[in-house]
């Protein structure tokens, strides 16, 4: 076979492309293979393909759909952290004459990987996630408004982190940091395939996302209980709706950036080159007008977890419930018109400088009265210390440390010593780790329950918070104080030796994050054993005050066989104290989405599209574009799309409820 | 509301909706169709922006008013205003449920539609001809990406549109077509409003620089 | 596009406030075609020999232009969809706005700081 003939069919893929010669990879590689062969073989031998195929893979239920986006966030999660321990083992060694163990062109994917995959991939679906399980129980209806399209959103999205994790294996990721800036990204300084894989993986979950903020979005605003005026809304709902907004606002940024990027990456045009005109500032200014906004798509969410846990675990209604709702309503706006606070050493001159550093610190008004309103909320509360609840007041101490260092970085004459340092690294990660990832693990442990039926373990749950909160300040205190010193971020050696403690310090804390980690999945694994012993039979199991409290755990498909009527804003617990009485006949039947594996499908040839595009497959990219264009035609020809849940399926489960609470006489009955 | 629980108590308001009315099929559809439009208006905004911050950086080549012709500019305009009173015409036939018109309308619509893409192919292909392609400066990048991404739009207006005749033929005017119907509607008006901008900003204001 | 799980609002109906009747129609067009034509006429024959003031008369004309689609061809007003449709428009309007106008203020200081052989106006590339 001719070589022309080759590149024809497999685009600059070649044996070449497989990192044979690299034992970290080859290691990864050979454990990645063993436990994904065990997996596969384990679901055959338990016959469980039809079961994931038709209840989970193709289900439109957006309770589903929410677990699998979790469940995703955590398998990424183990990802992103195996990156994080690969760094701060690395600097931490690499001092003098040692050279690490990562060469620096391995070194530079591990940096990047470790932050596309926790913002993208780790971060972003465990706030849709949640968002995706909560927000429709929360307002009382039975599925989002586009069930079908939440399903196709979810597979974007997983398709994107399945096209970063190829890149382990088959060729290279970029080298560029997380934000790939120009001109490194261009085809003149990284002309392998490492950008590309992370355009690809972007662009496709960046599908997903957008889709999933629009559908969310119509839903809070079209499918509302009767009675939920906009402030009775739940106050998770409401941060849901602030993050839809800044999602539909701020992704279509994203996708034209990268477009234009891979526009000067594939066709040679000339946006962001350093010659015939392009300008690689402009690429900075236009990425951090979508990655701004974006750090609010991430918090928001949680915001609106730690309102609702402080106020269900101190059993009062939340305080400033308008203050809250107008500070979400402020940063919305706000998150637009201070993007330009990552980049004042570029050089943009004292005027832009002083307008981005006031309205930075003007955003932090706002968040700064959420947490008093927390405060407020605590303040003669009866506060119970359960799992969420100590999450929630780890959160506030960190955030806290977090959201001032940000303060002072806003300052652009402090921004320019700090500018690239270790510093800003322990800034974000104080207010990413302790803000969103604190928060997922809150709402996880509040919600578990409504999602599965059982509360979470509390002795492995109170281990691995103490790990990860000790080990937080451990790994992130020391960048602090070197960053202080002037130490960049990205290096991979280091020669002054009195810097060492530090990184040593740090890679513990790295250490004991790990077995907070593992700690975490060793409490899923405990509380599923004790499932019987940690069961939840009211549906209620914290004494919760919104909607998603007043049906069982987890909630029938169609959520509510009654939609109920709101008459306050918490309408739950309003229903508890005024002893509203659940029906128990006149069950009638539900109309449902049809499950559809069209979505897979969908998602599977975008994949095969991105992955092409990578190699330069240019016949199969276009196959795959003419197949993704023809199952979408087909799909539309599907009138088909919903069902009736039968009047007495509806009945025989509600009566199982019926009895269920019975003995609990809870709910009202 | 006869059938709703009542707690012991007089005037005890009600919990649950016992008595659920049945509901529209796709009630969210056009508010989220809208939506979808928005975040696409911000795709063209980082367009415009790349083209209002490269407009004038020419790097030796062409300026526009060296290779901008407005007599064609003006005729592509046109086709795409016709082709929005013609859909316009369309929706009417829908409101009157007449099948055979809704499908004549968007079938004129369509002929526009492609009207419109073959004036801005042959201006496209006629500018790469003279060397001056998208590789040739950052001006010229910005100018075949916004206006390409515009003509891409219309593209996809035009398949949607093709399977949407299909669908009225075969299905009848049924609420869902009707849904889809006024989707494209939307699309196909606010591609229209994008033109205005291209025109105005990329064409016009570009001559007269 | 897909089918719709139980709307709870009372207002959702398929049709509502999403058509315009044959009049709106055709005055948009006549609108639309005057307001076109108007611009491309001033620039093509230059009968305003100050290029920045026909400038600005093609940005007015073009702003009533998108109002006029807006209102006869979009159907936009304050009540379709309990006025969310409207309040999602200028949403849109004020991030398109800072967008566009803080990229090239911020663009402008940067190439002026940056880049002092390419100011604005001139020969831009290398």
């Amino acid at each position: 076979m001719s070589d022309s003939f080759l590149k024809t069919i497999f685009g600059r893929l070649t044996l070449e492309s497989f990192p044979i010669h690299e034992p970290i990879l080859i290691a990864t590689f050979a454990g990645v293979a063993v436990g994904g062969v065990a997996v596969l073989a384990a679901l055959t031998w338990f016959k469980l393909w039809g079961y994931l195929w038709k209840e989970w893979f193709t289900s439109v239920d957006h309770k589903k759909i929410g677990i699998m986006y979790m469940v995703l966030g955590i398998v990424m999660l183990l990802r992103g952290f195996a990156d994080a321990l690969m760094m701060r083992a690395q600097q931490a060694m690499a001092f003098g004459a040692n050279d690490g163990f990562l060469p620096a062109h391995h070194y530079d994917q591990v940096f990047t990987a470790h932050g596309v995959i926790m913002i993208f991939f780790v971060a972003m679906p465990f706030v849709t996630g949640l968002m995706n399980y909560v927000v429709p129980l929360q307002i009382g209806a039975r599925d989002v408004s586009f069930p079908f399209l939440n399903n196709f959103s979810f597979w974007m999205t997983a398709a994107g982190a399945a096209i970063v994790m190829m890149s382990l294996f088959v060729g290279e990721f970029a080298r560029t940091g997380w934000l790939a800036m120009a001109p490194l990204s261009g085809l003149d300084y990284s002309p392998d395939v490492g950008v590309d894989y992370y355009i690809w993986a972007l662009q496709i979950a960046g599908v997903g996302t957008l889709l999933s903020g629009v559908n969310l979005l119509a839903t809070i605003i079209k499918m509302r209980a009767p009675g939920m005026g906009l402030m009775k809304m739940p106050i998770f709902t409401w941060s849901a709706l602030a993050t839809n907004v800044l999602i539909v606002a701020a992704f279509p940024v994203l996708t034209a950036v990268l477009a234009m990027l891979s526009l000067d990456r594939y066709v040679g045009t000339h946006f962001f080159t350093n010659t015939m005109g392009g300008n690689p500032m402009m690429y900075v200014n236009m990425i951090w007008i979508w990655g701004h906004p974006e750090v609010y798509i991430l918090i928001l969410p949680l915001f609106g977890v730690f309102s609702e846990v402080t106020s269900t675990f101190s059993g009062k209604r939340l305080f400033g419930y308008t203050s809250m709702v107008y500070a979400l309503l402020v940063i919305t706006i706000l998150a637009y018109l201070v993007w330009l606070h990552h980049f004042f050493t570029m050089g943009s001159g004292a005027s832009v400088n002083s307008f981005f550093g006031i309205t930075t610190m003007i955003i932090s008004i706002p968040t700064g009265a959420k947490i008093f309103n927390w405060l407020f909320t605590m303040y003669k509360g009866r506060i119970r210390f359960e799992l969420p609840m100590m999450w929630t007041i780890a959160f506030m101490i960190t955030f806290v440390i977090g959201g001032m260092t940000g303060v002072l970085l806003a300052v652009p004459p402090a921004d320019f010593v700090l500018h690239n340092s270790l510093f800003l690294i322990a800034h974000f990660h104080n207010v990413i780790i302790g803000g969103v990832l604190f928060g997922t693990f809150a709402g996880l442990n509040y919600w578990f329950p409504k999602a599965f039926g059982f509360k979470l373990d509390k002795f492995w749950g109170t281990i691995s918070f103490w790990f990860w909160v000790v080990g937080f300040y451990v790994a992130f205190m020391p960048l602090y104080v070197l960053g202080l010193m002037g130490v960049t971020r990205r290096l991979r050696h280091f020669d002054d030796p009195s810097l060492q403690i530090w990184f040593i310090i740090a890679a513990i804390g790295a250490v004991l994050i790990a077995i907070g980690i593992a700690a975490l999945l060793i409490q899923f694994y405990v509380s599923f054993r004790n499932r019987e012993a940690l069961r939840d039979t009211t549906g209620d199991p914290w004494n919760g005050r919104s909607l998603e409290w007043a049906t069982s755990s987890p909630p029938p498909a169609y959520n509510f066989a009654f939609t109920p009527v709101v008459h306050d804003l918490d309408a739950w617990y309003d229903m508890k104290s005024q002893k509203a009485v659940r029906p128990v006949d006149g069950f009638r039947a539900i109309h449902m989405p049809r499950n559809t594996g069209t979505g897979v499908i969908l998602a599977g040839l975008s994949a095969v599209i991105g992955v092409a595009m990578i190699w330069y497959m240019w016949w199969l990219a276009i196959l795959g574009f003419v197949a993704l264009l023809g199952v979408a035609i087909v799909h539309t020809f599907n009138y088909d799309r919903d069902y009736y849940i039968p009047a007495d399926e509806v009945t025989a489960v509600e009566n199982a409820r019926t009895t269920q609470l019975a003995p609990a006489m809870v709910g009202g009955a | 509301m006869s059938e709703a629980t009542i707690p012991p108590g007089a005037q005890a308001p009600i919990f649950y909706e016992t008595d659920e009315h049945h509901h529209d099929a796709g009630g969210s559809t056009m508010l989220g169709f809208w939506l979808y439009l928005m975040s696409d208006c911000l795709i063209f905004a980082m367009l415009f922006a790349a083209y209002g911050v490269f407009g004038s950086s020419y790097a030796g080549g062409p300026q526009p008013h060296e290779i901008f012709e407005l007599p064609l500019v003006a005729l592509n305009t046109s086709m795409l205003l016709f082709s929005s009173i013609t859909y316009g015409f369309a929706m009417l036939a829908m409101n009157d449920g007449k099948v055979r018109s809704v499908q004549g309308w968007l079938a004129i619509t369509g002929l526009f539609g492609l009207a419109f893409l073959t004036i801005e192919l042959y201006e496209f292909s006629n500018l790469i001809h003279e060397g001056f392609g998208p590789q040739r400066s950052a001006f010229l990048s910005s100018f075949f990406t916004l206006v390409g991404t515009h003509g891409l739009h219309v593209t996809f207006g035009l398949v949607w549109l093709v399977t949407l005749m299909v669908q009225v033929g075969t299905k009848g005017l049924i609420p869902a077509n009707q849904r889809r119907l006024q989707c494209l509607s939307l699309f196909w008006h606010f591609l229209d409003v994008i033109w205005i901008g291209v025109f105005t900003f990329v064409y016009l204001l570009g001559v007269l620089r | 596009m897909s089918a719709d799980t139980h709307g709870h609002g009372h207002d959702d109906h398929a049709a509502e406030g999403a058509h315009g009747t044959r009049k709106d129609y055709v005055i948009g067009f006549v609108l639309s075609v005057i307001l076109t034509a108007i611009p491309f006429g001033l620039v093509m024959s230059g009968v305003i020999a100050d290029a920045r003031i026909t400038a600005g008369i093609v940005m007015v004309f073009a702003l009533v232009q998108i109002i006029v689609h807006m209102i006869y061809f979009l159907h936009m007003n304050s009540k379709s969809e309990n006025g969310w449709t409207l309040m999602a428009l200028i949403f849109t309007i004020i991030v398109v706005t800072i967008c566009l106008a803080g990229s090239l203020w911020v663009m402008y200081h940067m190439n002026a700081n940056m880049m002092p052989s390419m100011a604005p106006g001139d020969m831009g590339g290398m």
